[in-house]
């Protein structure tokens, strides 16, 4: 059996709450303030991700974007092999038409979870824009996709594991790089 | 995932399934009841025969919206229009309609084990939608939806089931199903319609709506099937309706929490009053409506176990 490590730690609770401050600031930047713009966090922890950035942008601005959830498993194009073993149900509490819609996620990799997110919102209402904040790029994109806001990028390979923690859903705020240590003699 | 390939019966699932197919219906909420585009891509390409050898409205109709909002692809034959009624075996039909790539049967039949034998005619994954007095396990997943929904659990809930017990595959579905999340069922009838064993499923029995009416969180009324007075079962639709029939008299006495649920079609006026079908306490809508979204999650997590 494969032994996963901890390789190495990329973000720390300091490194990630700066990033989600620029990020914070490049949202208002690109928008010119906060009034029109809607914070969409993909299950699950784009929904925690989502609520911090929602708070330095109040911070910021003196106001408080929407927040929804969205669930992308019904979008999946994996899903005969992969279903989902517990499921949240998407909310979405404002009217999307016209709003300037921030998905946010923790990572970028192959792009297919924001290709179902994006079907999954066009399903809500015609939004204004859809733009992306991602805590982490780990590149090996299989789609066109790209993130507009981004904290790290990571560059990683196939069979590494990059974990994204963050409160209160996990005990700590960390992006950690994990990997199978062939030295052991696990290799396959 | 789910534990087993088929959905055929209540008995065979775990706690852990029902919880499932509860839990995914959950999240379809908010899609088909909460949006403008009510369907989802999930089932995209698959392909699914409704084949209702029973005639049916309520529960092909039911199907059939929630194929549509899972985008599956699906088809509908009545036993009138299909090649059993010319003599064709049910083995060669099955054959035939599965040599044309189909992913899924939902099968509806006069015969009991009809679904379980298609099973074994087909790749294909098979959902029972009612077969003779055996199981109807997706009319008891919306039930205990219904029931879930309005008191947030289900175990340690008291539940009487009341009417045509021993001719019902409601009951046959509903109080398995029941007692596996922990419930408390208790099981109404004339000594006629009770089942016949006396520790069926562990539930309670007795002959007397009254002597258990103040004590029960859900009141759940079987249609009693008009025919059966033919055959003496019962001497009259007045003596029914007023030893088992839910009146508002007997309403009143429930308890200030409890639900009414029916699977419907309804005869007012025989097992349930006019008025107390349309009262406050009646889930009998909300009963249609979990319909959609258990069907969708059933055939969500039986077709997502598939490799």
């Amino acid at each position: 059996m494969d032994q996963a490590i901890l390789k190495a730690v990329i973000m720390d609770e300091q490194a990630m709450d700066r990033a989600i401050t620029r990020i914070a600031h490049e949202i208002i930047e690109h928008n010119e303030g906060a009034d029109s713009i809607a914070l969409v966090g993909i299950l699950r922890r784009g929904v925690p991700l989502a609520e911090r950035l929602a708070d330095k942008i109040e911070a910021i601005e003196g106001v408080r974007p929407k927040i929804g959830k969205l669930d992308i498993s019904f979008y999946r194009d994996d899903f005969s092999s992969h279903i989902a073993p517990v499921l949240h149900a998407t909310e979405i509490m404002f009217p999307i038409d016209g709003v300037d819609i921030v998905l946010v996620d923790d990572v970028l990799y192959t792009g297919r979870t924001i290709r179902a997110a994006l079907d999954a919102l066009m399903d809500y209402g015609r939004a204004k824009s859809v733009q992306l904040a991602v805590m982490v790029d780990r590149g090996h994109r299989e789609l066109p996709i790209r993130a507009d806001y981004v904290g790290k990028n990571v560059p990683s390979s196939h069979d590494e594991d990059v974990r994204v923690s963050v409160t209160p859903l996990d005990e700590k705020n960390s992006v950690e790089i994990w990997g199978i240590d062939k030295s052991l003699g696990g290799a396959k | 995932m789910l534990s087993v390939k088929h959905l055929i019966d209540t008995t065979s699932l775990t706690a852990d399934d029902i919880t499932q197919i509860l839990d995914t219906a959950k999240s379809f909420d908010p899609i088909v009841n909460g949006r403008n585009i009510k369907k989802v891509p999930a089932l995209r390409g698959r392909t699914i025969v409704n084949l209702f050898l029973e005639p049916s409205t309520r529960t092909l109709k039911s199907f059939e919206l929630a194929e549509k909002r899972l985008s599956a692809d699906s088809i509908s034959m009545g036993g009138a229009t299909s090649s059993v009624v010319k003599g064709e075996s049910l083995a060669d039909t099955i054959q035939t309609i599965d040599a044309m790539k189909v992913d899924m049967f939902v099968v509806r039949a006069r015969l009991a084990g009809t679904p379980q034998v298609i099973t074994q005619n087909t790749d294909a994954i098979v959902i029972n939608g009612g077969d003779g007095k055996h199981q109807h396990p997706t009319q008891a997943m919306l039930d205990l939806y219904t029931i879930r929904e309005h008191f947030g659990h289900l175990d340690g809930l008291k539940v009487a089931i009341v009417g045509d017990l021993a001719h019902s595959r409601v009951c046959g579905s509903l109080a398995p199903a029941l007692k596996t999340m922990g419930a408390d069922v208790t099981l109404v009838a004339p000594p006629t319609f009770q089942v016949g064993d006396p520790s069926w499923f562990g539930c309670n029995q007795t002959n007397h709506l009254d002597d258990v009416i103040e004590d029960m969180d859900v009141i759940y009324m079987l249609r009693v099937q008009l025919e059966r007075m033919e055959g003496a079962a019962i001497p009259s639709r007045r003596e029914y309706n007023r030893l088992y029939g839910l009146s508002l008299e007997r309403e009143a006495r429930m308890k200030d929490n409890a639900i009414i649920c029916h699977p419907g079609p309804m005869n007012r006026g025989m097992e349930i009053d006019a008025e107390v079908a349309d009262c406050a306490r009646s889930r009998i809508l909300n009963q249609v409506n979990a319909g959609v979204l258990t069907r969708m999650a059933e055939m969500y997590l039986l077709m997502g176990g598939e490799e």
